[in-house]
């Protein structure tokens, strides 16, 4: 038999047609989704499998406990949630509104309701769809018309992308972890470098993590431009999975992991492209730009626009230093902060809470500096409070919300003024991203914990030893 | 879908690389529950700050990487409706390029010297059955998956033509029962 790669072997499972796969599960949130069951209006069609598909408001969502759609004080916020209820409601699709405690963002809610699961093809109206490839799904984002698509055919007109594969080798040291592994990466292949690609992150490294830090590194494969981002499961993903709530249970559960188990690249199969990383090399990272690609280490400065690492543009990166307020040569630990957000679908899982909240354990939140924590989920945010992580986080002076997309996006209530600077754990540093004139640095929940405390950046490498 | 044979006419200049969707139509305006009127918010904060001008022509040229970000279908919505009926650049976000292909609107990849070329002519003829982009100075040749093409020649609704094949839905379905649990029933 011909040696294949996990992609392989799930896009193979998934030909309805040549050119046509199946769908086993779509998410929905309010933001994508309006104009898509308008359409289906329109020409008379009902959604063919409700029973595969699932939606949450998320994008909208005031963190202050708003405890009912009507109650949401923006008009457009509120009209939005509602149409999502409205459509729901009319088209038979299960919905977490607001009042429900399975509410969250939809790529938090789809892996903790076990709802997500290996070798399925997974898609929702968000480019960050890409999370849920940490499962050893094909999990991709789509357009609002894709949705409409899939909607009405439980499948999707998909031509046969290109495979990479990223084998990073060696353990990594202490204070880097999958984020980091992550921008380090990105810097490295640049926003486009992925582009086309579906993205097999692979090595000892990513085998030692947790499933919290494989969702942190797929979600982000959108930022290198990738279509998906995968990672074969293993005894690590079916422990997560295993007893929750639409997870297979007695003999379909031994079924399912016999055929999960065979979700792997074969020894031996090709890939359009092969990357190396050394883990053992990588260091905490920060951005420094205005795309996930401008990124640097934190023992590193501001770099000079005209000798970027990484494929950066000297044009591009001239502007974003401009917006960015930030002139070359100035070491990234000496970059001061206004706001400091831990939270939306990169980093917002009890794991990232818990590292977070570690950190700040015992200390004070910088004066200079408003910080707050958004947990990804209603459920994240009942855990966390359960284990007495919400009294670390305020009493070190951190505001504790509820759960939402946040300041990741600037769609609801939470966003940056104009000409504030932020250590963000989000996925996006774009211009204006989390409110205009905004300036975001992208960080681990560990490096944002650490930078809220001091009131700048910080090596975390034995920080917590010297502070 | 209107059926897209040729676009020609002038070209406006976007020479920036990582054009992201935020910068398209950023997030504020994606609270509407329609299709339509998000020309007027196209690259709301770069013209309101006075960053770029755009004329509405009929061509867009741009940097590498064109529409990277987000999903938001909302981008080719508003390039459409601003008036663009083509996007050229050395390259696209997969997402954004597909949103263009379900909207009519053309986007069209051609080497950084050629669209380079187009910007300095400013003005061009783009051919979609010959595949081909002409300006005083050039002529280049783009790539297009055969499907794409087709359907756009010819303003075909993507969902119609999938619904075709709906016999090979239901068998496939048939074939394939769900291993967890429905998601209604959790």
């Amino acid at each position: 038999m011909t040696p294949t790669t996990l992609f392989d072997k799930i896009w193979q499972r998934h030909e309805v047609a040549d050119g046509l796969i199946y769908i086993d599960l779509h998410l929905v949130h309010e933001v994508t989704s309006p104009q898509a069951f308008d359409g289906l209006r329109l020409a008379n069609r009902k959604v063919r499998r409700p029973d595969r598909t699932l939606a949450t408001a998320d994008h909208n969502v005031p963190t202050d406990d708003t405890p009912v759609a009507r109650m949401i004080r923006d008009e457009l916020s509120r009209k939005q949630v509602e149409k999502l209820e409205a459509n729901c409601r009319e088209f038979g699709v299960p919905l977490y509104s607001l009042g429900s405690d399975r509410r969250g963002i939809v790529h938090v809610i789809g892996p903790e309701l076990g709802v997500t699961q290996p070798g399925m093809t997974i898609v929702c109206g968000d480019s960050h769809t890409s999370t849920h490839g940490a499962f050893g799904a094909l999990a991709f984002g789509i357009g609002t018309s894709e949705v409409e698509h899939v909607l009405a055919t439980q499948t999707l007109v998909q031509k046969r992308p290109k495979t990479m594969r990223i084998n990073y080798t060696g353990q990594l040291p202490e204070g880097v972890g999958a984020k980091d592994m992550i921008l380090a990466t990105i810097g490295r292949l640049g926003t486009g470098g992925m582009t086309g690609h579906v993205v097999e992150y692979a090595g000892e490294a990513v085998r030692a993590l947790s499933m919290e830090g494989r969702m942190t590194m797929c979600n982000m494969t959108i930022e290198g431009g990738g279509r998906a981002g995968m990672i074969a499961p293993d005894e690590t993903t079916f422990a997560y999975v295993e007893g929750k709530p639409g997870a297979p249970t007695g003999a379909d559960w031994d079924a399912a992991v016999a055929s999960w188990s065979e979700l792997r690249t074969d020894e031996g199969a090709t890939f359009d492209e092969e990357v190396e990383i050394d883990a053992s090399s990588l260091s905490p990272m920060i951005t420094w730009g205005t795309t996930p690609g401008m990124v640097t280490e934190v023992a590193s400065v501001v770099p000079d626009p005209d000798s970027v690492d990484g494929p950066v543009e000297p044009e591009t990166a001239k502007r974003a230093l401009s917006y960015m307020a930030l002139e070359p040569g100035i070491p990234m630990t000496e970059i001061a902060l206004d706001r400091v957000f831990i939270g939306s679908c990169t980093n917002s899982r009890i794991e990232d809470l818990r590292a977070a909240a570690d950190f700040v354990s015992g200390r004070k939140v910088a004066d200079s500096v408003r910080a707050m924590v958004v947990p990804g989920s209603e459920q994240v945010r009942k855990q966390a409070e359960e284990e007495g992580l919400d009294r670390v986080f305020r009493d070190a002076g951190f505001e504790w919300r509820a759960s939402g997309c946040s300041m990741c996006l600037g769609m609801n209530p939470d966003i940056l003024i104009e000409g504030e600077r932020c250590a963000s754990t989000s996925n996006r540093n774009f211009e204006g991203r989390q409110g205009k004139g905004g300036r975001t640095h992208l960080v681990s929940p560990q490096m944002a914990a650490a930078a809220a405390v001091e009131g700048h950046f910080v090596d975390i490498r034995g920080w917590k030893e010297r502070s | 879908m209107d059926p897209v044979e040729v676009v020609e006419g002038d070209v406006s200049v976007l020479d920036r690389a990582d054009v992201d969707t935020d910068q398209i139509i950023p997030k504020q305006f994606l609270k509407r529950i329609e299709r339509t009127g998000f020309g007027e918010f196209l690259f709301y904060d770069w013209i309101r700050d006075g960053e770029i001008e755009l004329e509405p022509n009929p061509i867009l040229v741009a940097g590498a990487n064109f529409g990277s970000g987000s999903s938001r279908e909302h981008a080719v919505w508003a390039i459409a409706d601003f008036g663009f009926k083509a996007v050229i650049a050395p390259s696209f976000s997969d997402i954004f390029y597909a949103n263009s292909t379900k909207n009519g609107l053309l986007a069209v990849i051609v080497p950084p010297e050629h669209c380079r070329g187009i910007a300095a002519a400013g003005r061009a003829r783009i051919d979609l059955d010959d595949q081909t982009v002409d300006y005083e100075g050039g002529v280049v040749r783009f790539e297009i998956e055969e499907d794409v093409k087709h359907r756009l020649l010819g303003g075909h609704d993507e969902i119609s033509i999938t619904l075709q094949d709906a016999e090979a839905i239901d068998a496939y379905e048939a074939a394939h029962p769900m291993l967890g649990r429905p998601t209604t029933a959790i």
